[in-house]
């Protein structure tokens, strides 16, 4: 009954206020859309549902993204979701995935944790790679450095980098958590012949 | 049993008495000068700032552990990765333009010579150390051997 008085409503209004409807539902739409996207960036949201607190959120509080001396904080979504809405959906369908795991508890003690350390980094690594560390160029951006600012060892050591064709994440690793073993990578950095404790 | 109690509270007794009258001997002064604990000292020290980047730094005496030119913040060691050798080891020190590590880091304490870092020098910041330009609480008058001396 009241679907076809609805019905009656709308087939009795002429195709314009039909138009004028649909534009605001979809601004109501769009706006709860995009505001509840919005609620999935914060940091708590975050911790709620990725196995982090203990772990990389902790490690993350001792670096200079959380604590420094202009106040400027990189939160969790400024380093890991993309800005750009296409590659932030996929981001968001991919972080269900990590969701299925943080149910399953794979990685729910900090012996999980670390065996699967070097694995989820270099996921990490790789995608930034992939993107010529494109979140990290929303606030470091190339060409707004000023290399005459810098130190002496980050003013040679960006201007040959960029030179070489190399990205931030290919230096820049282990800035915001603490870093796997890594033997695997340069054995040089690890005590003894790759013994480190798992 | 009883006896070892009774002769255990003696001994530590008497280390006590014994400590008790070496303190009344030695006049202490401290750091804080003569304010009591109870009061405030009205300022604190200033915040000393490390030195942010720099060239090496003279050695003044023979087997000194050089001192690091360049803030430390942020630079973790772990068992699982020395953020240090990323420049400073043989493999990178070329390329980062860095000092590298000394050859004396690779033996054991029997002297035994490893194919890596000895865990006893894995630690750099255990002898290396970086500066800030802080007033020295003591006046040194120490001065570096003729043959280390910069010209």
């Amino acid at each position: 009954m009241a679907n076809d008085e609805k019905k009656g409503f709308l087939s009795r209004r002429s195709p314009g206020v039909l138009v004028v409807v649909a534009f605001i539902v979809g601004i109501v739409f769009w706006g709860g859309f995009n505001t509840a996207m919005e609620a999935t960036n914060t940091e708590e949201f975050c911790i709620s549902c990725h196995e982090m607190k203990n772990n990389v959120y902790k490690e993350y509080k001792d670096t200079i993204h959380y604590n420094n001396r202009s106040g400027v904080r990189a939160t969790c979504p400024d380093c890991h979701v993309p800005k750009p809405w296409v590659h932030k959906m996929v981001r968001k369908i991919q972080a269900s995935n990590e969701l299925y795991h943080k149910a399953l508890g794979t990685i729910d003690t900090k012996a999980k944790f670390e065996a699967k350390r070097a694995e989820l980094a270099q996921n990490v690594w790789d995608a930034m790679k992939k993107t010529d560390s494109r979140e990290c160029r929303n606030c470091h951006e190339f060409g707004s450095m000023d290399y005459t600012k810098q130190g002496r060892r980050g003013m040679q050591a960006h201007q040959e980098g960029f030179e070489a064709g190399k990205t931030c994440i290919d230096c820049h690793k282990g800035i915001a958590h603490r870093l796997p073993d890594m033997h695997g990578i340069d054995p040089a950095v690890v005590v003894g012949p790759g013994t480190a404790q798992k | 049993m009883k006896r070892t109690t009774v002769f255990g509270m003696a001994l530590m007794l008497g280390s006590l008495a014994l400590a008790a009258t070496a303190t009344a001997a030695v006049q202490l002064r401290s750091e804080r000068g003569d304010l009591p604990v109870s009061e405030e000292l009205g300022h604190a020290p200033d915040i000393q700032q490390y030195q942010k980047d720099g060239l090496p730094i003279e050695r003044n005496y023979l087997l000194q552990p050089p001192l690091i030119p360049h803030q430390i913040e942020g630079y973790t060691i772990t068992p699982k990765f020395n953020k240090c050798m990323s420049c400073h080891s043989w493999t990178k020190y070329k390329e980062m333009n860095a000092t590298k590590i000394s050859q004396t880091h690779f033996e054991s304490r029997d002297g035994v010579v490893l194919a890596n870092v000895s865990a006893r020098r894995y630690f750099c910041n255990q002898c290396h150390v970086p500066q800030t330009n802080a007033r020295p609480l003591v006046e040194n008058t120490f001065k570096p051997v003729d043959a280390l001396k910069a010209q």
